[in-house]
């Protein structure tokens, strides 16, 4: 791969460092009030005050994994990346810190607002207008210093991981601005642009799209520099990183439709967005294929590579919920599957399986280089990988078995034609699957915890001697 | 220096005809130039949104057509719509969806398939997307007032297996005129028909009203706009 390999001292790795334990600290919040509003779903009582109610707890959980942790994430790997491959230093330090600060200030800002219960009412997308206008003008940061970084750059071509990283940030910049378009009534309140209908293909476009490209063309670019960098092998493909790139490109851009099928929105629209969603089968699994087929011939590493394992595991949760989507998104199946918990697991065996998988991977791998020391403890990553591997599947399983049998429970109908099921039993045949889900959520939380207590160690040990590294 | 050229030297290519000739692929000459990459992938990202949303916006086909006896969808009474605001405030759109699909389950346990005009004054649209609870499109009317209080503040005191957090909280907030007002006319830009009798008469529709009450008028009218002609097909 194209790559400076001596280490420039001009590079700026401190606001790289400063991402990485930023995404550290976020995941571990995330994952906390992620399993918290579980909880409230297994025993209700738990919805102890208005301001901790499941209602409001829920956005809070979704932006702090996906903006906070997520973007945390991003913003680190984006930086280090762009540098590392482009062999210049960022283009501004200053604009850097200004990116750090101002998302660190929307994210205290989102931690105050929805508990207060500031909403926009849009899912993914909830943070009131004036902090959407603030997330644009650091997002543009965030942008510009990394396109000028590449314009700067020492080498000739651009690599395929900026090429990912670039997409995304283009691409989350038209959805940020569109579906965020509103008119303000108070400083906490606002209403959206549009109504029903174009309303609703507006948000799916955003919400497809906060998945499409912020979750996973954002951490396929970590995906093509960590991946052979780690195993220090090149990538398999070339040609099958540019087409599975443009095809990537064009085609998720659709898929939010299928989110409405069946709906009011015209059926035109729902079977277009099916119809591409099948399809994008082979570019995600173009990815998939691209990332895993690089280790052939070096499987072995992944006996003693803590790091890899990360990497590898993440590809086969990606491979796996590229192929669960398209096939929720054919109609029979969406007919079952949509407003039950199955869509809650799909999502969670990317988010928990793929985008953190392998955003952990690259933190592990950052760590060592960014200190220049050994990891505190490779006992300690190993739990982590385990916990966080077993309560995903857990939590997998449990959504898995929950939404197909409430799909079927709304729907069956006993010999006479009746509806066999009230609601409210269908909601009691939930309590073991939620209080599992919980469980699981409870590991991988757990996981989070011992990352962290790994990360502040490895740093507040890094420049002391070491024998070697301490085994838990 | 014509359009072709501009277009040309943004996408990395040469201008000396010798080096044209010297085979580059398009893949290339972008991966050499930045500007080049960036609008290229702003073109390839914006097709698929600007062909599955902007006919959403002209298609006479979008929102049904209803006939005068059908049609009685107005924007929502002061009260509603400070109703509306708690709902989403709460986040009740997490757990329940508004959106009824044509299947003989759903249209037999919540009532006819929505359509698309009964939300058209929706700001934001509140379909939801997961019912954890059940559908509430069609749910005004179904049960008396004082249930839907006593529902609220308990849940489980009516519905056992509920697990529904407790909103009792909502009866000890009263609503500001001045504010529901304020949302009218920023409603009214966005276009909800609100006229100027419905921004004089905001303040005094919530005078002395509760949160519990907003939510629970806004419940009521829910679904209850159309009246729906007996085996009609309103979908295409």
């Amino acid at each position: 791969m194209v790559e400076n390999t001596s280490e420039n001292s001009n590079y700026n790795m401190a606001i790289v460092k400063a991402f990485a334990v930023c995404a550290v600290v976020y995941f571990l919040v995330g994952a906390l009030v992620g399993d918290l509003i579980a909880w409230q779903l297994s025993f209700p009582a738990l919805n102890i005050s208005e301001y901790l109610s499941f209602g409001r707890l829920r956005p809070l959980h979704t932006n702090a994994v996906i903006f906070a942790f997520g973007g945390c994430t991003l913003m680190a790997t984006a930086f280090y990346v762009v540098q590392r491959t482009c062999a210049v230093p960022l283009w501004s330090s200053k604009m850097a810190w200004f990116t750090f600060w101002g998302w660190n200030l929307i994210i205290v800002s989102a931690v105050i607002s929805f508990p207060m219960g500031w909403t926009s009412g849009k899912e993914y997308a909830e943070l009131e207008w004036p902090i959407d206008i603030a997330i644009a003008v650091v997002w543009l940061s965030y942008m510009f210093n990394f396109i000028m970084t590449i314009a700067n750059r020492k080498v000739s071509h651009i690599y395929v991981a900026n090429w990912f990283f670039l997409g995304m940030m283009i691409m989350i910049t038209y959805l940020h601005v569109v579906n965020s378009l509103a008119i303000p009534v108070t400083m906490t309140k606002s209403y959206s642009l549009f109504s029903g209908v174009q309303d609703a293909m507006i948000q799916w476009w955003w919400g497809h799209n906060a998945v499409g490209f912020f979750l996973t063309a954002g951490f396929l670019g970590i995906m093509y520099y960590f991946i052979p960098k780690q195993a220090n092998l090149p990538i398999f493909s070339y040609r099958l990183s540019v087409l599975h790139f443009w095809a990537l490109m064009f085609g998720y851009v659709w898929l939010g439709a299928h989110h409405l099928q069946y709906t009011a929105l015209p059926d035109w629209a729902g079977s277009l967005g099916a119809a591409v969603s099948i399809a994008m089968i082979i570019p995600s699994w173009g990815g998939a294929v691209n990332g895993l087929m690089t280790l052939s011939g070096a499987w072995h590493k992944l006996r003693d590579d803590y790091v890899l394992r990360f990497l590898v595991v993440s590809l086969a949760f990606y491979a796996m919920s590229t192929f669960e989507g398209p096939v929720m998104s054919l109609k029979t199946v969406n007919a079952l599957s949509h407003y039950t918990d199955w869509t809650i697991g799909h999502v969670h065996s990317g988010a928990l399986g793929w985008v953190v998988m392998v955003s952990v991977g690259a933190i592990y791998h950052l760590l060592t280089r960014l200190w220049k020391t050994e990891i505190y403890s490779v006992g300690l990553v190993n739990t982590h990988f385990w916990i966080h591997t077993i309560g995903t599947v857990i939590y997998i399983c449990a959504m898995w078995v929950s939404g197909i049998m409430q799909g079927l429970m709304w729907r069956a109908t006993d010999d006479y034609g009746n509806l066999a099921y009230t609601f409210a039993e269908s909601v009691v045949a939930m309590h073991p699957y939620y209080v599992l889900r919980s469980v699981g959520g409870l590991l991988v939380l757990i996981g989070a915890g011992i990352m962290l207590y790994n990360v502040i160690m490895t740093i507040r040990t890094a420049g002391q001697p070491k024998a070697a590294a301490v085994q838990a | 220096m014509g359009l072709g050229r501009i277009i040309g030297t943004m996408l990395g290519r040469s201008i000396d005809p010798q080096k044209r000739r010297e085979k580059k692929s398009f893949q290339e000459s972008l991966e050499k130039n930045v500007w080049g990459f960036i609008v290229m992938i702003a073109i390839v990202v914006s097709i698929g949104g600007i062909v599955e949303i902007v006919p959403l916006f002209y298609l006479d086909s979008t929102i049904e057509k209803l006939s005068k006896d059908e049609d009685s969808i107005r924007p929502y009474t002061a009260l509603e719509l400070e109703g509306r605001d708690v709902y989403i405030r709460e986040g009740c759109y997490l757990c329940h969806s508004q959106m009824i699909r044509p299947f003989r389950d759903e249209m037999e346990r919540y009532g006819h398939y929505s359509l698309a005009a009964e939300s058209k004054y929706d700001h934001p649209f509140q379909w939801g997307s997961k019912r954890t609870g059940p559908d509430l499109a069609r749910v005004g009317g179904k049960y008396s007032n004082e249930w839907q209080v006593q529902h609220l503040r308990a849940p489980r005191s009516l519905v056992p297996e509920s697990v529904m957090p407790d909103y009792a909280f909502l009866e000890g907030y009263m609503l500001d005129g001045v504010l529901t007002e304020k949302k009218m006319r920023a409603l009214s830009m966005v276009g909800v028909p609100y006229s100027d009798a419905d921004f004089a008469g905001a303040a005094a529709g919530v005078e002395g009203k509760t949160e519990m009450d907003a939510l629970v008028a806004y419940l009521q009218v829910l679904g209850t706009m159309v009246k729906f002609e007996e085996g009609k097909d309103y979908r295409e």
